[in-house]
């Protein structure tokens, strides 16, 4: 049979590459992902890799796993379980098999089965020749020595050789999904410009994967129709590149320059890396000698004038605490993105959470309250990163704004917006004549102005010790009591320069999936099918927590009952219980490093709707 | 480096508000020192910026008439870092103490150091925690007894201008609070330093630690026992001018013009620019028998953080292609859905 007749168009597929952390599978993930993007399909990705670099080869521990989700309708997440897993060694089918579908098809490197790493990645037999994957179509493939055949006669030395064994998975891939080689290619070429040789054997060794693919027709081979989606252009762009970007977006828009003063910690460190390129926008990255010095020199940049940001995650954000604190105190506009891990500590580096809200909200000394706001897909960490600049450029205040490994790492087709669609950013510089009182504040915002250092007759003097309207060092018990109700009262008015919050799904359903922040593509994937099912489920996902919309207790209002799900054991329904104690909340906490599933979400909302 | 001159006299840097330190404290005469230093350097009054952490050194920003941050402890070298780069042409400095730089700020201190960043820094040394009501410090000498020392302590002492030179400073002067001329003088010369100047001022705090450094300000003996260094003259000391310095095996050596057939010339010319920082080092961190040297001990050109930042971003800016966010957001791997 001719092979290309034997296509079976499907709407969507999941499909996991997993080897161990030196095997590239990050890399073949992202190719696949950016081939099937180019073919016209909407994605969501999602990278899933141990804190180590190089765990110890052939464990479990070291595996290293990134799945997509590509679809011919809109893809909300990266999909609970995959369709196809790639395997290279034993570890990584052991500590992935519990993510396929029963009846999906798992793709094994044949050669890395030998003995010792069989025994390496904990299996007691040969997990094959057990038997125990009889729910699976099993590809037993020799990845490593057809690699190694195919490049018998080529100048690279036999560790080289084998590493393109990668090549060779996604070229099997290429093939099951109907996709062309010309992005994995094309990528080639650019990234080995000056090693040809090497260029050669990974084409040579992905043509030979897909040829073997071809010639086995061990599976049917499916294709995903592209997606319909809005005209316009479009790129591939994950959660810290559109944070990155949004930053110098909003620096643009207010026409100041951008400062970043930033300590690496994963998973935030691609935000400084970002920007650091970014000196053609003449953005000025300070890579600092600590968390605390990076918080610090941006609050100097803030008082010098600057658009200033800070990026970190939740260990990063206990450091910077103190000089939030100067910042909330000084009434200067500063941003700080946490990327939120598992915690606490050191916790789970590299895998996502929602458990830094609290810390975000109340870990600081003192009344000191900040806008916290979050991100809820990939893409729009862009305008969320954009947003929180503006918003602390023209009310002169923190802002937290908090994302996750998840989006951070995560990617999705993103329709590239024109900046003239974006709104002017205008911060309340003080300007020279004028008479400056430096805490004297906007009627409306109760935002003090901002005199920038180099401007003539605006002398003055900010710090941490608490002060009157005209700057000057007070012990006064009831100027104290004013200033704190005061820098209380000006986050709380940012309500009224935030959007109302929106309900999705079935907008006369009893109950309300409440969320926030990067669950939003589970969360909103799950009511959908819900709703689809007949059930009626609405759902309201919020980006704005400190303050919340204005609108929030008229929307709840409406529902019988509320459940709140996040990634965390309840930090977001404990605040609404503060803030809203007039309504009565269900909660869904889930902590494990890892997103919903859409499954387990229907799964509670099911529980909740049989028990009326 | 600042821009723009024009004359201004120390009346235009002092503040409008009481000066609140202890009556007999060192810090007023080094607030007057440090506002005649900004006149007469000449630049736009608007373009100084002070910033300090917190003790009582750090009060500091608001007694000098210049734009000011009182700050947190320990992280005005970070903050003073950002500002900088933020603006490269204000004239920051930094105004710090013995701990807020050496013990809680110890890292930034190293690290604003090492950058080179262009900003002055003040630190005034008192040997101990004042603001707090008498703790030892990380200068105090080994020995010493306070309020959390009742024993003595049981520390080594940092000296910072090893911790200066350790930290590859291109500049370090040091100054006692009670000479008003060499400080605003040394500060001067800080000020014109491009890159990080450390100036160290021994200061005399008269309610927790009075006479921390009598043995060198001490009128009957100080011109024996302080060496003011003078860039290109020889480092000779004492009332009669008669001692100096020599190098002998490899170490510095007092000796006395005129005997052993010592004469003038055989005496250490001082060389404050020179790059190799091992005789800047041993000039430091002398200690009695030796006397202290006091002026401006070490003076390197080299580059500075912002002055680099800045040349990079233009040479960047001139071969990118990226003008605008516009730019950016379709650069690279895009497609069109039609």
């Amino acid at each position: 049979m001719d092979a290309k007749s034997n296509v079976d168009e499907i709407q969507d597929v999941v499909i996991r590459f997993s080897g161990d952390s030196g095997d590239g599978m990050q890399l073949t993930g992202s190719l696949f992902s950016d081939t099937a993007v180019f073919s016209g399909n909407d994605i969501v990705t999602f990278p899933d890799y141990p804190a180590e670099i190089r765990a110890p080869q052939g464990t479990v521990g070291g595996v290293s796993g990134f799945q997509v989700h590509i679809g011919s309708s809109q893809v909300l997440t990266s999909g609970d379980f995959a369709d196809v897993l790639v395997a290279m060694n034993p570890a990584a089918l052991k500590a992935n098999t519990k993510w396929v579908k029963s009846g999906g098809t798992i793709i094994l490197d044949k050669t890395s089965f030998t003995e010792k790493n069989i025994q390496r990645a904990g299996y007691v037999k040969d997990p094959i020749k057990e038997s125990k994957l009889e729910d699976f179509n099993i590809i037993e493939a020799p990845i490593s020595e057809i690699t190694k055949n195919t490049l018998e006669n080529s100048d690279l030395d036999n560790k080289s050789i084998l590493r393109c064994k990668n090549m060779f998975a996604l070229g099997i891939v290429c093939w099951l999904f109907n996709k062309d080689l010309d992005v994995a290619i094309d990528f080639l070429q650019n990234k080995f410009k000056k090693q040809p040789l090497v260029i050669e054997a990974n084409k040579k060794v992905l043509e030979a994967g897909l040829n073997y693919a071809e010639t086995i027709q061990a599976v049917e081979r499916h294709r995903v129709a592209p997606a319909k989606i809005d005209k316009g252009i479009y790129r591939n762009i994950n959660g810290n590149l559109a944070t990155s970007w949004g930053f110098i977006a909003a620096a643009e828009k207010a026409n100041l320059e951008l400062f970043v003063g930033s300590y690496p910690i994963t998973p935030a460190t691609d935000i400084l890396q970002n920007l650091s390129q970014r000196k053609d926008l003449g953005v000025k990255t300070f890579q600092a000698e600590d968390e605390i010095a990076a918080v610090c020199s941006a609050i100097g940049a803030s008082f010098a004038g600057d658009l200033a940001i800070t990026s970190t995650s939740g260990p990063g954000l206990a450091l910077k605490t103190e000089g939030v604190g100067l910042a909330i105190m000084a009434e200067l506009p500063l941003v700080i993105v946490d990327v939120q891990r598992g915690g606490p500590s050191t916790g789970l580096p590299t895998k996502t959470e929602q458990s830094d809200l609290f810390q975000a909200l109340y870990g600081r000394s003192g009344e000191s309250p900040l806008v916290v706001m979050a991100a809820s897909t990939p893409s729009n960490c862009f305008n969320y990163a954009f947003e929180a600049s503006k918003i602390a450029l023209e009310h002169m205040v923190p802002v937290i704004l908090l994302t996750d490994g998840y989006l951070a790492h995560g990617s999705e087709p993103w329709k590239i917006p024109s900046m003239k669609d974006f709104p002017e950013i205008h911060p309340p510089i003080a300007k020279e004549g004028e008479e400056y009182i430096p805490y004297k504040r906007d009627e409306k915002t109760l935002a003090r102005k901002w005199a920038i250092p180099g401007t003539k007759g605006l002398e003055h003097t900010l710090g941490g010790l608490e002060k009157d309207e005209n700057g000057d060092i007070s012990y006064v018990p009831e100027n104290h009591q004013v200033m704190s109700e005061l820098r209380e009262e000006k986050i709380k008015r940012v309500e009224n320069y935030i959007p109302e919050l929106k309900i999705e799904g079935n907008k006369d359903a009893d109950l309300l999936v409440v969320g926030w922040g990067g669950t939003y593509g589970h969360l909103a994937t799950a009511v959908k099918e819900l709703n689809n099912e007949g059930k009626d489920v609405a759902l309201a996902h919020f980006n704005y927590i400190n303050p919340l919309p204005k609108n929030t207790g008229d929307v709840f209002s409406k529902f019988k009952k509320i459940i709140v799900c996040e990634l965390n054991l309840g930090q977001f329904v404990n605040y609404l219980r503060i803030k809203l104690p007039e309504f009565k909340y269900e909660q869904f906490n889930k902590i494990q490093g890892l997103p919903f599933t859409v499954v387990e979400l229907k799964d509670n909302v099911y529980k909740l709707l049989e028990d009326k | 480096m600042a821009d723009n001159k024009t004359k201004l006299t120390f009346k235009d840097f002092k503040s409008k508000g009481d000066v609140k330190w202890c009556p007999g404290c060192g810090d007023h005469a080094i607030l007057v020192s440090v506002q005649k230093a900004m006149a007469d350097m000449n630049y736009k009054h608007e373009k100084f910026v002070s910033i300090s952490g917190i003790g009582c050194s750090s009060r500091f920003p608001f007694y000098v008439n210049t734009y000011g941050f009182h700050t947190i402890h320990g992280r005005a070298g970070a903050i003073a870092s950002g500002a900088k780069v933020a603006n490269p042409r204000l004239s920051v400095w930094q105004i710090t103490g013995d701990g807020d730089s050496l013990a809680i700020g110890g890292n930034h201190f190293i690290h604003e150091i090492r950058r080179n960043m262009d900003i002055n820094i003040i630190m005034f040394n008192n040997q101990i925690y004042g603001l707090t009501k008498g703790q030892y410090s990380p200068t105090s000498p080994k020995g010493q007894v306070s309020v959390t020392s009742p024993y003595g302590t049981v520390e080594k002492p940092f000296q910072a201008g090893a911790l200066v030179i350790g930290a590859r400073g291109t500049f370090f002067a040091r100054s006692m609070d009670n000479k008003v001329n060499l400080t605003a003088e040394v500060l001067e010369e800080a000020a014109k330093h491009d890159g990080a100047s450390v100036v160290e001022v021994l200061q005399n705090c008269v309610i927790y630690n009075n006479g921390a450094h009598a043995y060198f300000s001490d009128k009957e003996h100080k011109e024996d026992r302080q060496l003011i260094l003078h860039d290109g003259e020889p480092m000779i000391f004492g009332k009669e001018r008669d001692k100096g310095l020599i190098l002998d095996d490899s170490k510095l050596k007092v000796v006395k013009i005129g005997e052993d057939g010592i004469t003038k010339d055989d005496i250490l010319i001082h060389n404050a620019g020179l790059e190799y920082s091992g005789i800047h080092l041993m000039l430091a961190t002398m200690e009695p028998p030796f006397p202290i040297a006091l002026g401006v001990i070490r003076n390197v050109d080299d580059y500075t953080y912002a002055n680099e930042l800045a040349q990079q971003i233009k040479d960047v800016q001139a071969e990118s292609k990226i003008k605008c966010v516009d730019d950016l957001l379709l650069s690279g791997k895009t497609w069109e859905v039609k």
